[in-house]
């Protein structure tokens, strides 16, 4: 009885770990806590991509659009998949998009503009990156939504897929 | 003259190993903090150890913020602020993590017990 109790126990226990590693197969490999949305944007200013001037990032919010922030780079090949979505968001009267290039040489960002059309209002660079991480990102692409108080309401990580669109679509117009 | 060039010499010398002193220092600091920092991308890495392109630009900002001036604690409570609690190998003790803490504690106690029955009693 009571050795049938214990492989009882070790049976049930190998199961559990088995569903949880299962499971664990078909999760997304990178975690993201939800504590990222509602907060305040970091201010920062930067250099234009094309005019190179320096310009304030509050400076380019307008009070009646959301504004949307694209991470993106020229190397950065789910960014070459997502570019259509943003053209088309592009389109929205609602939205203001601006770019964040992440990393990039000046020239293959400008090539890839000219190559695949520009959704961007304005594209800032960030050459050493620490505008995207003060910003709070994870990795590029990646879209932040911020509101008409200058609060980030949504962040999408990786490329932006037609659910995402529906989804900011939805932000946008409610 | 001589006596002068030598002095201004050294006080340069002391000038240019004080700022290499100073950069050294940042730089310990720099690595002491992303070494309990995770990473964005290779999530089972420290900053320290990772090579992708945000854990570089992490330790870029973190040398940015000291060189503000801030402290290694406020550093951490910057990014614990923009990505949570998470981002810290240090997990703080609170509601969330009661579990993490005393489960291991509660195992020790408990393999104690089996032990120590298992020796003294039986």
């Amino acid at each position: 009885m009571k050795k049938n109790i214990i492989y009882l126990t070790i049976i049930f226990i190998i199961i559990i770990i088995f569903t949880l590693f299962y499971k664990g197969l078909y999760k997304a490999k990178t975690y993201t806590p939800n504590e990222l949305n509602n907060k305040n944007l970091v201010q920062f200013s930067s250099k234009d991509l094309f005019s190179e001037v320096e310009t304030n990032f509050s400076d380019l919010i307008s009070n009646n659009k959301f504004t949307i922030i694209n991470i993106w780079a020229s190397w950065c090949i789910p960014c070459r998949k997502e570019h259509p979505f943003l053209m088309h968001l592009s389109k929205n009267s609602k939205i203001n998009l601006i770019g964040l290039n992440y990393r990039d040489r000046s020239n293959n960002a400008k090539k890839f503009i000219n190559d695949f059309g520009n959704p961007f209002s304005t594209i800032l660079i960030d050459p050493d990156g620490t505008i995207s991480i003060e910003l709070g990102a994870y990795g590029i692409p990646e879209t932040i939504i911020i509101n008409k108080d200058q609060k980030i309401i949504k962040k999408f990580i990786g490329p932006l897929t037609n659910k995402n669109l529906r989804e900011i679509e939805q932000i946008v117009n409610s | 003259m001589k006596l002068k060039k030598f002095i201004f010499l050294i006080i340069l010398s002391t000038f240019f190993y004080q700022g290499d002193l100073i950069a050294n220092n940042n730089n310990v600091l720099v690595n002491k903090i992303s070494k309990n920092l995770r990473c964005l991308i290779c999530q089972g890495q420290s900053v320290y150890d990772s090579q992708s392109d945000f854990a570089i630009s992490m330790k870029l900002l973190i040398k940015k913020k000291i060189e503000e001036g801030n402290s290694e604690k406020q550093i951490y409570e910057y990014l614990k602020n923009q990505y949570g609690e998470w981002i810290s190998y240090d997990t703080e003790i609170n509601q969330k993590t009661y579990l993490l803490w005393l489960f291991p504690l509660f195992l020790f106690v408990f393999g104690g017990i089996l032990i120590f029955r298992k020796v003294f009693i039986n």
